[in-house]
């Protein structure tokens, strides 16, 4: 049985249930023959590959819901062998390049030559281009973008990309002009209520306003994680009830106790149980940019200003080290260290303070 | 959109560049109406005077000197040299240039073979049906200053070397990034930013022949939006055109909606937030931000116009937040997380301000 999130997936650009102008926009690029590359923004849950997916189906019918999944093999000049899955259909190729880690650039190369320098054989009727959806572009490396932007010249004649990304700043400019950006806002919290609803509608369920609030404001407006949550909530309970309890996932409340233990005590020996607590986070495959995030939006909402500003200087500061180097644990570590000490001197110079 | 852009430039350019080369020629799709409009001769550039006229005379028969282009994107630089190498050369144009662009390989291997052996062909003063043609080739680099300077090296001896047949042309944004020896061996031109008029004639002149149903006012919006930069004004206007269909009267909200920029009442929030000093409003306002998918790098770049003309800033706090501003942008291009380079920016103007 489907999850609902793919059950109840719209699947024609006609249906979408929020951006519904955009969607009539969209529509019209479809109509003329020539299209350009385009990349979609926007952060996670706002629909950017339903939309991607509703836009296919617009241009070349039901035949690219026809998925089959492929493990293609590439080899990199110092001959390693890489493996990426693909997904893809008779009209277009769907793949996440970042799978390869720091040989992105081969994938990016080689499958794209692959697919570009193959013509679509019926043409009547057809458009005369492939598809190829990159997902997760922001995390393709500078050197495969340079890569991709050559590439996206040179056979634009038999192929499109369509990249989602969740933000544009990491794309270098070059790629991002010459791609048409569209815009995939979250949806507001009363589109996500609605869709809420209707989707227990659907499932013959009553679903209880409370609880529904309740669900919104927990996923941060992302409906993916609010469907998900949802389905979870039926699991533990049906039917629903307004006082319903909807659980936090389990890594953001360790997440929490984490940040207090870091607030209640500054010792050395605290910063080595607060190490393991964060090793502990990343073996379970917490993504350490979420974790310095969750982090930072913990520890700082019960400190002075000065403080705030200080902390925020420093995160900024790990975290863009973090990004450069291998080892995320220490960067995390060297945060919360620095963390502890100016929390410190601050308290110390307020008892101080305090006395005279 | 500018991949469309170039495709007319790759047949003219290197041999490894034949994509279409084996198979049938399809029908081609329409032309990028950057490519469509174009400037045909020297005499259609948009002002560039001095270029314009040392082109002219290489036009009447002169001869040409190895050139240097540099100014910002957008201004003509490639179009210039372009629509002079065709009136020079007519039909023999594909023979006579080479241009390669920061897409093509161009390392110290590329300079060592392909150009040096272009360079060496002789080229004959008289076309095969008799008339007169300047005898020389042009090798036009674009993007030049992505060459590496071991590369640039490799070039300096073979400009001077071949001079009796081949004239080098490179492009480049920024002229600092072009090594002394090459500089000095070259005669160079800057290309100014477009003024506000001469982009908006041009853009009218194109919305005419395209039959687009423009609003009055969104011209000087895509004059904003685009900064002096001619390719970027056509290509917003034509995608703004095609993702609108043609029914449809674009207008100034549409403009921005489609080049992601950010509407400047973002900006004047952003500041009354840092103003009230308030870090709960900042950080549920950089929610919102993220939430509607607005991008932040874009939002530092026009932060830096917004803060440097801000009128109510004293000069001490505009170059506190500015040099952050810098830092938060070299983080964020590096990798750096969004949300926390907002926030610290954001944290850094609460401070400013007080």
């Amino acid at each position: 049985m489907a999850l609902w999130v793919d059950k109840y997936r719209p699947r024609e650009l006609t249906k979408l249930d929020f951006h519904k102008e955009q969607a009539e926009n969209l529509r019209n690029l479809c109509k003329q023959s020539d299209f350009p590359h385009l990349m979609f923004y926007g952060p996670s849950g706002a629909g950017k590959k339903t939309r991607i997916m509703c836009l296919l189906r617009e241009m070349y019918g039901a035949g690219v819901e026809r998925l089959r999944s492929e493990t293609m093999t590439f080899t990199t000049p110092s001959n390693r062998k890489v493996e990426v899955m693909t997904v893809s259909s008779n009209y277009h190729l769907e793949v996440n390049p970042s799978d390869a880690g720091m040989y992105d650039r081969t994938v990016v190369i080689d499958l794209i030559k692959q697919v570009a320098q193959t013509h679509q054989i019926e043409i009547n009727g057809q458009r005369e281009f492939k598809v190829i959806v990159i997902s997760e572009g922001d995390e393709l490396t500078k050197d495969a973008q340079h890569a991709l932007r050559r590439t996206m010249e040179k056979y634009v004649a038999t192929c499109r990309i369509i990249m989602s990304v969740n933000s544009t700043s990491r794309i270098i400019p070059a790629i991002r002009s010459r791609c048409l950006g569209i815009r995939v806002a979250a949806p507001s919290e009363a589109e996500m209520t609605a869709i809420l609803q209707s989707t227990c509608k659907r499932e013959g369920l009553a679903l209880p306003v409370e609880l529904a609030k309740r669900v919104v404001d927990k996923s941060e407006r992302n409906l993916r994680r609010a469907l998900l949550m949802l389905e979870a909530a039926k699991v533990a309970k049906s039917p629903f009830t307004a006082q319903q309890e909807v659980p936090d996932l389990d890594w953001q409340v360790f997440l929490r106790e984490t940040a207090s233990q870091i607030i209640s005590e500054q010792t050395p020996a605290k910063l080595e149980k607060i190490r393991d607590r964060l090793y502990e986070l990343l073996t379970q495959g917490v993504p350490p940019n979420l974790i310095f995030r969750g982090l930072v939006e913990h520890l700082v909402s019960n400190c002075d200003m000065s403080i705030k500003a200080k902390t925020l200087e420093l995160a900024t500061e790990y975290e863009h080290r973090m990004q450069n180097g291998a080892k995320h644990i220490f960067h995390l570590e060297a945060f919360v260290a620095q963390f502890m000490s100016i929390y410190k001197k601050f308290m110390s110079e307020l008892l101080m303070t305090d006395d005279f | 959109m500018q991949a469309f852009l170039k495709t007319g430039k790759s047949g003219a350019s290197s041999g490894s560049d034949k994509p279409q080369g084996g198979s049938v020629e399809r029908r081609k799709p329409p032309a990028p109406w950057v490519e469509k409009y174009r400037p045909r001769s020297v005499d259609d550039v948009v002002e560039q005077s001095e270029v314009v006229a040392v082109l002219r005379k290489c036009v009447e028969g002169a001869d040409l000197p190895n050139m240097l282009l540099y100014g910002p994107p957008g201004t003509g630089k490639t179009s210039t040299i372009l629509a002079a190498a065709r009136q020079i050369f007519g039909d023999m144009y594909k023979d006579r240039i080479l241009e390669l662009n920061a897409s093509d390989e161009r390392g110290i291997n590329v300079v060592r073979t392909k150009i040096k052996n272009f360079s060496q062909l002789s080229a004959s003063h008289v076309r095969p049906d008799g008339r007169p043609v300047p005898p020389f080739k042009i090798i036009i680099l674009d993007e030049a200053d992505s060459m590496t300077h071991a590369a640039q090296s490799a070039l300096r001896r073979t400009m001077e070397k071949e001079s009796s047949s081949t004239r080098f042309c490179l492009i480049c944004n920024y002229v600092s990034r072009i090594i002394v020896p090459i500089t000095s061996r070259c005669s160079k031109f800057r290309f100014k930013p477009l003024g506000e008029e001469k982009i908006i004639a041009r853009l009218q002149h194109i919305c005419e022949l395209e039959s687009v149903k423009i609003d009055p006012d969104a011209y000087k919006t895509i004059v904003k939006i685009s900064g002096g930069d001619l390719r970027r004004a056509i290509t917003t206007l034509q995608s703004c055109f095609r993702l609108q269909g043609s029914e449809h009267t674009i207008n100034t909200a549409d403009l921005f909606e489609m080049s992601g920029v950010i509407p400047d009442y973002l900006l004047d929030d952003f500041m009354d937030v840092c103003r009230s000093g308030n870090y709960e409003r900042l950080e549920q306002f950089v929610r919102d931000i993220g939430y509607s998918a607005y991008s932040v790098g874009q939002m530092m770049e026009q932060l830096v116009e917004f803060i440097v003309h801000h009128p109510n800033l004293t000069d001490p706090q505009k170059a506190k937040i500015c040099e952050k501003l810098g830092e938060c942008c070299y983080r964020l291009q590096d990798g750096g997380s969004e949300y926390l380079q907002i926030m610290d920016l954001g944290c850094c103007i609460i401070l400013a301000l007080k």
